[in-house]
């Protein structure tokens, strides 16, 4: 607004025109769009929900009430506490057989979403090439995008079990190939990579001297097999940014805790970024999320994982009996059926499937190339809610088939 | 006693959470066949593992409220049987709903349960107190329960999280 003549007038440039380029152009989250939809209308069953439907466990809910009690209410040190960082340290070479320094190469952070960003911004120079396998989380190109990066989508499809395969990579790459980031096990699709699958990638990245973004938050998630980080691959643990934190597999999306470990210079790098920006962690996310690592709370997410394993069973015996393609998804917690013998888009499928039985679930194509035609249905919800959810989707898919 | 194999040990931890999950949503659950599941709850039922199936419920909730003590007591045991026979006259009347041998200040603690406060406190005065080898009793009555057998009868968590979220 500007002062005219004692008066106040709107001003004539729109408040878009301010707006840097860069965001600007960033199309607005489909699964946002997909949101609005979903009012709030109680007699929806979602399969939307990208988080645990497990309360934090209260022992560790109770050691941050305790903590406060106290008056611990202080910055931490901008890296985070000591203590929590090498208990960090222990239980990655305990769970993962990778080994870092707790107070160089690790981080903690904002939840895993600030480790991603800070990676991204430490490493992307304007005009660099980040390569992202997809379908993904929908964060990693808009990110990248803001970094004044390039993404690259790498398709994965189902044939492979939406694994990246080398061959695939390979064709993507060009001299301004920087970066790759990976995330398995995988949202949306609950693809995993064996040893045996990240061996060929290694060498790819080797050989295109990539840096690597590794977002491992499902790591805990696998059923089945144990997850390898890629990190832990011979030769990668330095071109490697493993990210991960403690929103699914401690059931603690809301405390915003996550962490980046990674070689001692980048790590410094995005301590930078990370000390201007938001100082430290919150202490008393910090607080619970040390008490997360105790042997009571590692047995508190060992006891989660069971449940998530058994409703993993239920829903995709369920889908494949309604006649959807399902893979196995082998971690995280989505399915990812194809919905394409109904011959309708995901988003359309998506919609209606909202408006007229009343399950919502996420349209693949939010998560980019290879997207359309499946659906995500995260089975963090309770054993009725998915008989019920599996129910209504049998009852529609049997209603589009007789047209 | 025997040690349980790991599917029955889900099984039971699938029915403790409700009873009336069928064989075939257990099979599912659990990634075996449904005879599988059939054959461990037949063992687990004849061995006693599981004695019942019955519902939890909240007495509250209704206005023929009951009213519930726990009531302490100590006992001089019994040459030769110990502490069973008395327990067993005690666990016999209905309105025992449990007795359990204690460590500590006394030795059985009698749980009784009565339409009202005189109606317990008869039980007590004219059924337990006068057994022979009852030294003494100390009854507290429940005012309120607020967990029971793992559950809480009025559970506030609600789920709050987004429908959607990425
Ligand atoms: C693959 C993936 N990475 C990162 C995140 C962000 O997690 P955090 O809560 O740690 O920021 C999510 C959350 O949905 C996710 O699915």
């Amino acid at each position: 607004m500007i002062l005219d003549e004692g008066r106040v007038t709107e001003h004539k440039k729109s408040m878009e025109s301010y707006l840097a380029p860069l965001v600007r152009e960033i199309a607005p989250s489909g699964i946002r769009k997909f949101f609005d939809l979903v009012s709030a209308n109680k007699d929806i069953i979602t399969l939307g929900v990208g988080e645990p439907d497990f309360v934090t466990p209260w022992h560790v809910r109770e050691a941050c009430v305790y903590s406060l009690e106290r008056g611990r209410t202080g910055y931490t040190s901008n890296a985070g506490m000591p203590e929590l960082r090498e208990a960090i340290g222990r239980y990655l070479e305990e769970s993962f057989q990778v080994k870092y320094e707790p107070l160089k190469q690790i981080l903690v952070t904002v939840g895993g979403s600030e480790a991603i960003d800070l990676a991204l911004r430490a490493l992307i120079v304007p005009g660099d090439e980040i390569l992202i396998p997809e379908p993904c989380y929908i964060s990693y190109s808009p990110i990248t995008a803001i970094g004044g990066g390039v993404p690259i989508g790498i398709e994965t499809t189902s044939e492979n079990g939406f694994k990246l395969t080398a061959e695939a990579l390979e064709a993507k790459i060009t001299p301004k190939s920087k970066v790759l980031i990976l995330c398995y096990p995988s949202n949306p699709t609950g693809a995993i990579m064996t040893y045996e699958d990240w061996l060929p990638i290694a060498k790819v990245v080797e050989k295109h001297d990539l840096i690597v973004i590794s977002d491992e938050i499902y790591a805990e998630l696998t059923y089945g097999e144990k997850h390898v980080s890629f990190a832990s691959i011979p030769g990668m643990k330095d071109r490697t940014v493993l990210v991960s934190g403690f929103s699914k597999a401690f059931a603690m999306t809301g405390w915003r805790m996550g962490y980046a470990c990674a070689h001692e210079d980048l790590i410094a790098a995005m301590l930078k970024i990370h000390q201007y920006t938001v100082m430290c962690a919150p202490v008393m996310g910090q607080v619970a999320a040390l008490e997360a690592l105790t042997t009571n709370g590692l047995e508190e997410k060992d006891r989660m994982m069971e449940s998530y394993n058994q409703r993993r069973r239920l829903v995709v015996q369920g889908l494949r009996d309604i006649g959807l393609d399902c893979h196995e998804p082998q971690g995280a917690f989505y399915a990812f059926p194809s919905i394409q013998s109904t011959g309708l888009s995901s988003d359309d499928f998506a919609q209606r499937l909202l408006v007229e039985a009343k399950v919502a679930a996420v349209p693949g194509n939010v998560f980019g190339l290879g997207g359309d035609g499946f659906l995500r249905c995260s089975y963090a919800t309770s054993v009725a809610q998915l008989t019920e959810a599996l129910d209504r989707i049998g009852r529609f898919v049997e209603k589009l088939k007789k047209g | 006693m025997k040690e349980l194999n790991d599917l029955k040990m889900k099984v039971l931890d699938l029915l403790k959470e409700d009873a009336r999950r069928s064989p075939s949503l257990l099979a599912t659950l659990l990634g075996v066949s449904e005879d599988e599941v059939t054959t461990a709850i037949a063992e687990l039922e004849s061995d006693h593992v599981i004695v019942k199936y019955s519902a939890v419920v909240n007495w509250s909730k209704i206005e023929d409220e009951k009213v519930t003590a726990l009531i302490e007591v100590q006992i001089t045991p019994e040459r030769g049987r110990g502490f069973e026979g008395i327990a067993e006259r005690i666990y016999l009347y209905p309105q025992v709903k449990s007795v359990y041998l204690m460590s500590g200040a006394y030795d059985l603690l009698v749980e009784v349960e009565g339409h009202n406060l005189r109606e317990v406190a008869n039980f007590v005065s004219e059924k337990l107190s006068p057994i022979e080898s009852v030294l003494s009793t100390k009854t507290n009555f429940i005012l309120k329960k607020y967990k029971q057998d793992g559950i809480i009868l009025e559970d506030h968590e609600e789920d709050t999280r987004l429908m959607i979220s990425p």
